[in-house]
Formats: structure tokens, sequence, C-alpha cells
């Protein structure tokens, strides 16, 4: 484990079953259970995140990285493995410490329209975590804080009467970020927080998010599919495929010199205002189903290197130099890819 | 280049409003523009800049509260928004072809693939059942889905959100029309996705010399795909050009901001050049140049007077009443 980890997950694990049919459960009645398909969303994950640093979570949609940020956050609850903050094992925490990790972490929903209470005021909605964790005592410095998020942020304290559906969707994620701030966290983990945003609007958030970074010693688990923003904002990547990282960089390294050839994949098809008129090569498959994971490595069926071995054997995640780790079968040994 | 060729579609002067209680309020606002064959044109804008409207009101699907109030569609010399609604009916489908962005809301999930395209068919020729297979298994195959002939007797929901695009794609393609108008056609997908979806465009798209309206937000998707680019802003583009002139010389003010707002250019960590404000919304269009209260440049005669529309060389035109330099980037 890393000294300065503000958090770190050691196998941590999600699967996602369904409810047995009635028909099922007769059977398991009579000894013959029949077999549910379970969807492991996210398969053994181990993953420290260090103090003040910006870490990016980049995968495919279904790849597990939000399952994994919400039980980073605590909001799903990991089916295996253990996540510790400060060096203590969340599960294990009394209730006093617990506190500090529910509010030290927080998170920011991609979705602006739906993580707001559509009939709540601005106002009531950021001071209810100050309520209900008696964070604030009294109207007057309850009223104080609200403001001064809402001024953090960029908002008008008088928007604390408003409603969110008059705000716009760049408006909302600023009330979104808002309420995250206002219980001090530590650690903020931002699900997709500018995919649903214009480019305008975005570059607004990002730079919120930048200008919250340097005023505040946050650290971020920034999660997205948009590697140009990660490329900007983050310290150390983290690629995700299928429920597993399959690699961990510095951020320069892995943009100037990716291993993994799913990395190696995704950055040759991020559209670029500097490419004129490419040629896209279309890469070939599909994520496939967390129901049915390939076998040995899960990449295997849309990798342009794949060998016999990689059929059969999963690779482990492996050290390939300081700080950057890669699963892969071509980097076998320290020698590199061959 | 493309100035040889004879325009397929000339769009004059577009006017698209929407009713509501209070009054009549423009989403295109005196649109124009051409396109020639074998041309793809991006049209960007943000939320709300009236890309899509602009797009629908182009095939005359603009339905209450909103009205095309003015102006000219001219498809192959002919003003669709003087043909009747049958005539247009009949043009949609087989000459003109739209693809929309949500593919699983412009399939019907109660019929099989195969039965869709053949209604795309049928509604414009009579075609022998064999023919009709026979083009529909040979537009899936063009599209990269492979084992057609199974595919064809499933439904929608078998399918991924990147092949029921394709399946979207192939359809618009079964008539072989001479402009196709693709509405974010991959933003709902993945990269990878995005990626091989492009590839196939690309290809066909070279194959065929159909005309193309990519309407999108993503400047880096048009970049490698347009051979021009009109940025809209409010209803109306605010500049038009081959797509280096625009990208790497842009002469409006909204243009560069927007560039400037993609994480790329600025070194990492560093704070975007991000334009200030947000979009007008269709009741509060500001007076002037509709850009001026996010413009650095504004002066006192944007807040007054409209912009003309100003010509450059190649086909270039912009509104701004203080265009950046020509040369500056």
């Amino acid at each position: 484990m890393i000294d300065d980890a503000i958090l770190d997950i050691e196998g941590l694990g999600r699967s996602f079953t369904r409810q047995p049919l009635l028909a099922e459960r007769l059977l398991g009645l009579l000894g013959r259970r029949p077999e549910i398909p379970m969807a492991r969303a996210v398969r053994s994950v181990d993953l420290s995140i260090r103090r003040a640093e910006v870490l990016g979570l980049v995968g495919e949609s279904g790849c597990g990285k939000s399952t994994l940020g919400r039980m980073i956050t605590g909001i799903t609850r990991p089916t295996a493995g253990r996540i510790r903050y400060k060096g203590a094992g969340v599960d294990e925490m009394p209730p006093a410490v617990r506190r500090g990790f529910t509010l030290g972490v927080q998170m920011i929903f991609q979705d602006p329209y739906a993580s707001l209470n559509p009939r709540q005021r601005v106002g009531d909605i950021l001071a209810e975590p100050l309520r209900v964790h008696r964070l604030a005592q009294g109207e007057p410095a309850i009223r104080a804080r609200v403001d001064a998020a809402l001024a953090e942020v960029g908002l008008d304290p008088s928007y604390r009467q408003r409603y969110p559906h008059q705000f716009s969707g760049g408006q909302r994620q600023r009330i979104g970020i808002a309420r995250a701030l206002i219980v001090e966290p530590e650690l903020l983990v931002c699900d997709e927080p500018v995919a649903a945003l214009d480019v305008s609007i975005q570059a607004q958030v990002i730079n919120l998010f930048l200008d919250l970074r340097a005023r505040r010693a946050l650290t971020y688990l920034f999660i997205s599919h948009d590697l140009s923003v990660v490329h900007h904002v983050a310290d150390r990547v983290a690629i995700m495929y299928l429920g597993q990282i399959v690699e961990l960089a510095p951020a320069a390294e892995l943009f100037a010199d990716p291993a993994h050839p799913y990395t190696r994949m995704l950055l040759a098809e991020i559209p670029s205002v500097r490419n004129r008129k490419r040629r896209f090569h279309a890469v070939k498959g599909e994520l496939p189903s967390p129901l049915h994971p390939p076998p040995g490595c899960a990449f295997h069926p849309r990798c342009p290197s794949a060998m016999a071995r990689c059929r059969t054997e999963a690779p482990a995640l492996r050290a390939i130099g300081p700080g950057r780790t890669v699963s892969c079968h071509l980097f076998a040994d320290e020698r590199g890819p061959q | 280049m493309t100035g040889d060729r004879p325009p397929v579609l000339e769009v004059r002067n577009l006017q698209t409003v929407f009713h509501d209680l209070r009054g009549a309020w423009p989403a295109v606002n005196g649109l124009s523009l051409t396109l020639h064959e074998g041309e793809v044109l991006g049209l960007v804008g943000e939320s709300g800049s009236g890309k899509t409207v602009a797009g629908f009101s182009i095939l005359g699907l603009v339905d209450r509260p909103g009205e095309i109030t003015r102006g000219e569609v001219i498809f192959r010399g002919r003003d669709l928004l003087a043909l009747s609604p049958e005539a247009q009916r009949q043009l949609r489908g087989s000459a003109l072809a739209m693809i929309f962005q949500d593919p699983l809301t412009t399939l019907n999930p109660v019929l099989t693939i195969g039965e869709q395209m053949a209604e795309a068919i049928l509604e414009h020729a009579r075609v022998a059942a064999a023919e009709v297979r026979r083009r529909c298994i040979d537009s899936l195959r063009r599209v990269g889905i492979t084992s057609p002939e199974t595919r064809l007797s499933q439904y929608p929901h078998e399918f991924s959100g990147g092949m029921r695009q394709r399946v979207a794609i192939a359809i618009a393609l079964l008539n072989s029309p001479d402009l196709i108008i693709a509405d974010e056609p991959t933003t709902a997908l993945d990269v990878t996705i995005q990626g091989q979806i492009i590839a196939e465009m690309q290809a066909l798209q070279r194959e065929t010399g159909t005309a193309m309206i990519w309407i999108t937000h993503d400047l880096g998707v048009v970049a490698e795909l347009a051979d021009r680019i009109a940025v809209m802003y409010a209803g109306d583009i605010v500049e038009i050009g081959a797509t280096d002139d625009v990208l790497d010389r842009p002469r409006h003010p909204y243009t560069r901001g927007l560039l400037n707002s993609v994480p790329g250019d600025t070194a990492r960590g560093e704070r975007l050049r991000q334009i200030d404000g947000t979009a007008p919304p269709l009741s509060a269009r500001p007076t002037g140049c509709a850009f001026h209260p996010r413009c650095d440049r504004a002066t006192d005669i944007c807040r007054r007077v409209e912009p003309p529309d100003t010509a450059g060389p190649a086909g270039r035109r912009w509104r701004c009443h203080h265009p950046l330099p020509e040369a500056a980037a």
C-alpha cells in the first residue's frame, strides 16, 4: 500500500444477481437448486488513492467504473474485499469514526437533473446535510454556510430561494458540487460530472474543479469515459475493462506511452480537433456481457495482439515501471512487449 | 474543390419558430447554407442552438407548436417546403434520409428488423419479396452487421446500442439517398463503438458519394469527418467554411471560445479558457448580436445592430462586427 493513501481498496468486488423465480425456489426446496446467472460488475480491484491527487478512472459503459465509485462512497455495499479510509477498515469502524468517513467521502453524480430533489429549494438541499449531521447550529449559522457554499461554486447566494428546475444544467451541476462541499469532504468521487454538459459549460465546470482543488487540497476520483477530459485533470489514470483495472499509470506516461492494448485502442479512438479527415479504423467487437465474461484475459476477443495463452489464462497486474502496472501477457516478463 | 459540383441542397433564409402563450420564438433564425454532392458538412452547436431543429426543418419534419415561417429548402432544384405533405413524405426515406441520436426510440420495438427494413423499401417502390430480402441483407452487411440473415428476424431489443445504430444507418441507406442528415448519431455510444460507426459511415460515404449533414456538439468528431463546418449559435450560423479554416483560423469569437473550451491545447491541469455565461433561451434572445453578452470583444454596436453576413474567400462566411483577425489562430 502507498503510505500517503487517503483511501485504499483491496480485492473489492460487487456481483449482482436476480431474485430466484418461484419455480427455481421450489426446485431449491427439492434440493436441485438451479444456477442463477450472476453479473460480476466489479471483480477484485486493488487501488490506492493518494492524498491530494486526481485519480482518473476510465472505461466504457458497463465496465464497472460507476459501481466502483459507489462502493467507495458507501452507496453500494461491496460483495467482496475491503475499503480502508485513512488506514482504518470502513467495516470495522466504530460509529463515531465511521461518520468521519461518511462525511469525508462525497459523491458528485452525472445527471444534475436526477440528483437534486425537484421539490426542495436549493437552500434546503444544501442545508439538509448540515442539519442531519449537526454541522451547524442555528439558522443564521446554517444560512451562512449555505451562502458560502453557493458563492464558492460561483452561484449567487440569492439563488437559495429557487428550485432546481429554475437552473440550467451547468448551474445544477454547481449545486451538486456545493452540496458535496458543504460537509467539508476530503475525497470527492465524481461520476461523469461533465458528461451531460455542453462544451462551453463543461469547460466552466472543469475550471471549477481545478480552482477548488487548488483552494481546498481536495482529492478526486474522477470517473469518466472522456479521455481528453481525464488527460486534462488527472495526475494518475486507471483504465477499467469488464470489472477489472487493466492499467494504472501516471497520466503523462499513460497518454504518451500506453501499455495495455485496450488503452492503446481507446487512445486511438479519441476524436480530436487536431486530426483532420482521418480514416477511422474500426476496432472489432464490443464490451462482452459481465454475465458471460470470456475465459482467460477478458479483452482477448477484441485484442489485436491476442496469443493462445490469453484465451486460457487471466493475466495478473504487474509492475512495468515506477508507479505503473498493467495486466497483459505481453508484459509477462520485465522486458516488456516482444 | 467542391465548388464545381452542383449543389444538392440549398437552404435560404430558413426560419422556424415555436409558439407558446406568450408569442412565437425563433429556434432557427434566417439560416442559409449550401451542400454539394458528396460533401460532408458538420453542423456544430451547443444544446439549444437550433441545430436539431434546423435538421428537422430541412426535412420538413416540424410539427406544432413549431412552424416553418419563411425560407426555402431547394433540394435538387425543387423547393421542398412548397411540395405537398405527401410529396415530401415520398422524398423522405428515399432521396432524403435521417439518422437520429437515440437508436432505441427510432426503431419500432414490436417489429422485427426485417419487417421495418421491408417497410422502408415498399413505402417507396414495388419490389418483389425476394428482392426486398436481398436488399435488406445487403444493406445490413454494408454497415458491418455479421450474419444478417438471422439478424433480420430479430427485434431491436436483441441488439446492442451500437448495433441498433448500425441498423438505423442500414435503413437510411436502403433507398440510396442523395442526402443524409445525421443528428448526433454517435453521441450515445462509447468511443470505441463511435469509432466503428464513423469508420463505416466514412467508407459508405466514399463509396456512394452521398452528401451528408452531420449534426453534433463534438468538434473532435467533425474535425475528423467534415469537409466544411458550420457553427450555430442562437438559431443562426455564425461561421461557416472549410474545416481547416474554421478550426485553425476561426473568425467568430464564439468559434474560438468553443475551441478553447475543449481540453487539448491548454497545458494539463491549467484552467481552460472558458466562455462565461450560458446560451440564451429562445424567449430571451439578446438584441443585436445574440452572442454579445458572452463575448469579450463586444462593443456598443454589438448590443444594437445584428451583425451582417460577411463573405470571405473560399465560401467562408461569418456574422460578427469585430471578427478575429485573419492571420490569428
